[in-house]
């Protein structure tokens, strides 16, 4: 079933026509679908298994190794970001095997170029083929999840993005345990990717299959759009992706996301090194397992924070949830800087708060959207938000790592090493919260008449209900 | 999702779908959880 306003596309069994449920269908095989395309593109986040096999095997240095992984989150985001409309036009089930294709096939030309000794066709087929298949596999389910749950928009799209952080927990200990049993020469790591491509695409096909949206006008039993905006910033009108970067909501949200994102990354990307310097000067310094502890920990809370923050938000709502990201986090981080070495149960209690309100952040985004801008053409709007995650990559990390490298020069150790960034990031949150507070309800100049008209009209010559 | 609103999902249809996730899922927390104990116990 098209969306009003966008033209069909041709028959066949990954046309969105061809997705539409039947009426037996449960909205809760959804969620599972989503999944198995989140659970396998968050494989990226456990490249670096790869980076000292590589390096060994094909004489690489640190940073060519690390090449691959991070042209495939810039493809991520600039796939999402221009794909968007696209995955929106053709459907859930045609982004999904489209993600599916890549990202498979990223894996078998890095297996033959690791096999050939070509480097470059890792970078190309990893980076650029798998990178566009993490971008539109990334935002593939989103406006679906939103359409089949408008009751609990923050539960459904937390359950998906918290797959992304989920996958690596799955693909780091698989990756490492298939590298032992075949070998960390080019012949081990080429089958190890082979076998990689060949599962994850027999995994990502139940999604494929899966999948389904609703027919027009479905709502789930008892629930109306009307009684249920009773938040000002709820709307029951659509915004098209062409308006939504044109209004100030957006990039409000935009500033949100990406410093919320900047605050969570800069700890994370740093968390043994960070805890082992934190405490380096103290009766008690930390151990390389006890560091590798920690950065399970921290990815635990991630993955937690990004269901349950996002959930929780269907309840209390989204601004005040990013409230509670951006102000408690600004205290966790306050307080890290002003506790210092002196307890490390301190420092490590703060570290998962706020790593949980960085995967809150990510799952809370898309349900915002919703609110702000309707569910017309949200997955393209998540799409273009998504450039955020981008910068704020590339800022937390050269923040917290060109301060501690330049403290470290000047002869300074322990949280001297860090204090400066964790001020900064308390800044950004500050500015973040600020920018939250900014956002109202779009002007109605930007909805879309004809969209928000056929949804009322679908709504009145179809059934309703589900479950 | 009948005309009263009501769905007749498939149950193995259910459990198939979410055990296909869940289970490589919970094998990703159980090693997660092996190295947390290295933080509190190492």
């Amino acid at each position: 079933m098209p969306e009003a306003g966008q033209r069909p596309t041709p028959g066949g069994f990954l046309s969105r026509a061809r997705t539409v449920a039947p009426p037996t269908w449960s909205r809760w095989l959804v969620p599972p679908a989503a999944l198995s395309v989140h659970l396998t593109i968050g494989q990226a986040y456990a490249w670096s298994v790869f980076k000292s096999p590589l390096e060994s095997s094909l004489d690489l240095s640190g940073t060519a190794s690390a090449l691959p992984f991070q042209l495939g989150i810039v493809m991520l985001g600039l796939s999402a970001a221009f794909g968007g409309p696209m995955v929106e036009r053709n459907g859930p089930r045609w982004a999904m095997f489209i993600s599916m294709i890549c990202f498979s096939t990223g894996f078998l030309l890095s297996a033959l170029g690791v096999a050939t000794g070509q480097y470059w066709l890792v970078v190309v087929g990893y980076g650029f083929v798998g990178g566009i298949g993490l971008g539109i596999g990334y935002i593939s389910p989103v406006s679906t999840l939103m359409k089949w749950f408008p009751d609990r928009p923050g539960m459904a799209t937390g359950i998906a993005i918290m797959g992304f952080g989920g996958g690596a927990l799955i693909a780091s200990p698989w990756s490492t345990q298939m590298l032992a049993a075949f070998g960390t020469g080019t012949g081990g790591i080429a089958t190890t990717f082979l076998v990689h491509g060949v599962v994850y695409a027999v995994f990502m096909s139940m999604g494929v299959f899966l999948v389904r949206v609703p027919p027009a006008g479905w709502l789930p039993r008892g629930w109306a759009p009307a009684k249920a905006a009773t938040h000002a910033l709820i709307t029951t009108a659509n915004v098209s992706a062409r308006n939504a970067i044109r209004t100030p909501q957006f990039w409000c949200l935009w500033i949100v996301l990406c410093f919320n994102v900047t605050a969570g990354i800069g700890i994370l990307e740093k968390a043994a090194p960070m805890i082992q310097d934190f405490f380096a000067n103290t009766a008690a310094p930390v151990s390389a397992g006890a560091a590798a502890g920690f950065v399970a920990l921290l990815s635990l809370a991630n993955m937690a924070g990004r269901i349950v923050w996002s959930s929780t938000s269907d309840l209390i709502g989204r601004k005040n949830m990013y409230r509670v990201y951006l102000g408690v986090g600004a205290l966790l981080y306050l307080t890290v800087a002003l506790a210092g070495d002196s307890h490390n149960f301190v420092f490590i209690l703060c570290a998962v708060g706020v790593l949980s309100f960085y995967g809150g952040g990510f799952a809370t985004a898309p349900a915002y959207l919703k609110d702000l801008f309707g569910t017309y053409q949200v997955g393209a709007i998540h799409g273009r938000l998504l450039t955020a995650w981008s910068l704020a990559g590339v800022l937390g990390p050269l923040i917290v790592n060109a301060i501690a490298d330049s403290q470290a020069e000047a002869g300074k150790t322990g949280p001297a090493l860090y204090t400066t960034s964790l001020y900064i990031m308390i800044a950004l949150l500050v500015v973040g919260f600020v920018a939250n507070e900014l956002i109202r309800p779009v002007h109605s100049r930007f909805h879309e008449p004809q969209v928000a008209e056929q949804g009322r009209q679908d709504a009145v010559a179809t059934g309703r209900g589900g479950s | 999702m009948t005309k009263h609103g009501r769905t007749a999902p498939s149950v193995p249809l259910m459990i198939v779908a979410w055990a296909w996730v869940a289970l490589p899922f919970a094998y990703g927390v159980y090693e997660l959880l092996l190295k947390l104990t290295q933080l509190f116990g190492g």
